[in-house]
């Protein structure tokens, strides 16, 4: 089986740019079946601009973008059947319940046998006390698992994570990190994930791709990159290009 | 288009309104105040001017038609808002709902609740005031068709205006009708307004709808072919609503303003 035929997401020579800031820069990766990626830079260095850009609601100045190999800028509606997210700053209406603010984005995304899919998530995220309480009147912790539960709806073939376990307690974060790594293991999904913290970024990801100022600087194992640049650590190695950028690293990142 | 999304969009305005009293309430209360209001104006009315002149038909019959058209385009419009007001456009458009079936969505959702309101004040005015107003016949269908229609295409004007502008720009939307109002003669004929006025009002589908419900109240000649020119008027304006939105949905995802809008960091 060829790369292209087992990558989910494909990104090539992706650009955005707000009228003079360049958010992306000529960016170009993979993510392939049953893999993490994990998508790291400091703040504004064009993480969440690829994510939007991958979910269609940020069109790109250049390149190209497909899911599970359908290109996102012709198919839209196809391309995003396959793919989900979840993000800390796009939490679910609280006006309406969980049990509803499921069925509502199950519908949308056509899944079927919808019912018990939205129980099966409710017992996975351990949120079947709360099907029926508004969600605005849950905690951050919670609010996050329902977002992560409407991310599974329709059994995504490509997940898009940005920062899921930032609002978690340290024990929920590490179940749900444990339930990420088996999605991807187990039912053939592609995961791209933005974390801040690097200590969760060595567990759960296979590669990661280091952004600063819109372009890739580095890209690799995170339980290698930091002794083959001279970090103790993925923290430091972070630390150390976020204030001092590395030249950046030539042609595709696979 | 496909049927469930739309179902999903539709659906949850009912759960809205299932779960707060406060969204049912205007659905009817406004309508019914103004019948009210409008009711006792034209009794009172009857009362002073010269025997046989009924006020009940021309001007409670307008203010119904025009509580329909506002309730129509409120509809779109306050179902498209509570995506504004629950942050909900990346969750929204991230999904492979479509432009298409979204507006539908929205415009089945208005066709719910404004036929609530038409029921209420269908009610109260024939029963309490004795409105005749299926003296109209089966020409009340063109007359709510296009309301309903020019209703619609403002709801998803107005959504677009909306969309473009930010969250702030709401409360330009919900003057839009009373703007509107003067110029497609509600309560009196067009023949009143000066020329400039009349010639912006030929181009508003409901004037044709007020200048032919006082043509068959007075029992004057009633010309169809203006009235077919009002449904094709309100139809080509629905389309360029819709071209509208589209528009300033690729506008919103190109400029990277529909990303942000859940932050309100829109200017």
């Amino acid at each position: 089986m060829n790369a292209a035929a087992t990558d989910v997401l494909s990104v090539r020579d992706l650009s955005k740019s707000y009228s003079e800031l360049v958010a992306v820069d000529h960016v170009s990766f993979d993510v392939a079946r049953n893999e993490i990626l994990g998508l790291l830079g400091p703040n504004g260095a064009g993480k969440t601009t690829i994510i939007n850009t991958v979910l269609g609601v940020l069109a790109p100045m250049s390149g190209s973008i497909r899911i599970a190999g359908i290109d996102v800028a012709r198919r839209r509606s196809a391309a995003l059947e396959r793919a989900n997210f979840a993000a800390v700053y796009a939490t679910l209406p609280g006006n309406l319940t969980v049990a509803q603010n499921l069925r509502i984005f199950g519908l949308i995304y056509g899944v079927r046998d919808l019912a018990p899919r939205i129980e099966t998530l409710l017992e996975q995220f351990e949120l079947a006390r709360f099907s029926d309480t508004k969600c605005g009147v849950l905690s951050s912790g919670e609010q996050t698992r329902v977002g992560l539960a409407k991310a599974l709806l329709n059994r995504p073939e490509l997940l898009l994570l940005d920062e899921p376990t930032a609002w978690l307690d340290p024990s929920a974060a590490q179940i749900v990190r444990e339930r990420i790594r088996r999605l991807a293991r187990d039912e053939n999904c592609g995961i791209l994930w933005t974390s801040h913290n690097m200590h969760e970024v060595e567990e759960v990801c296979d590669r990661v791709l280091f952004l600063s100022h819109g372009k890739i600087l580095l890209a690799g194992d995170p339980r290698v990159l930091p002794s083959e640049h001279g970090a103790a650590t993925l923290e430091e190695l972070f630390i150390h290009f976020a204030r001092e950028p590395l030249a950046p690293s030539a042609g595709s990142t696979r | 288009m496909n049927a469930r999304p739309i179902a999903g969009i539709v659906l949850r305005q009912l759960y809205l309104m299932r779960g707060s009293p406060v969204r049912v309430v205007p659905l009817f209360a406004w309508v019914a105040i103004d019948i009210v209001l409008w009711g006792f104006i034209t009794r009172y009315l009857n009362s002073v001017s010269a025997a046989g002149v009924d006020f009940v038909p021309t001007l409670l019959g307008a203010v119904l038609l025009w509580d329909f058209f506002i309730r129509i385009m409120q509809g779109v419009t306050t179902a498209f808002l509570e995506d504004v007001w629950s942050r909900n456009f990346l969750n929204l458009f991230a999904t492979p709902l479509s432009i298409a079936e979204y507006v539908t969505g929205l415009v089945i959702t208005s066709i719910a609740t404004s036929l609530i309101g038409l029921s209420v004040m269908l009610t109260l005015a024939t029963l309490v005031f004795g409105l005749p107003f299926f003296q109209l016949g089966l020409l009340l269908v063109p007359f709510l068709l296009v309301l309903f229609c020019f209703g619609i295409a403002l709801g998803i004007f107005a959504s677009a205006v909306v969309l473009r502008l930010g969250p702030a720009s709401e409360w330009l939307i919900w003057p839009m009708p009373a703007l509107i109002s003067p110029f497609v003669g509600v309560f009196y004929p067009l023949s009143t307004l000066p020329a400039w006025m009349r010639d912006v009002g030929y181009a508003l589908p409901p004037s044709y709808v007020f200048e032919g419900m006082r043509a068959v109240i007075n029992g004057q000649t009633f010309l169809a072919e203006q009235l077919a020119w009002g449904v094709v008027l309100a139809i080509v304006q629905i389309v360029l609503a819709g071209y509208v939105f589209s528009r300033v949905y690729r506008h919103v995802v190109r400029t990277g303003l529909l990303a942000r809008y859940s932050a309100e960091t829109v200017t």
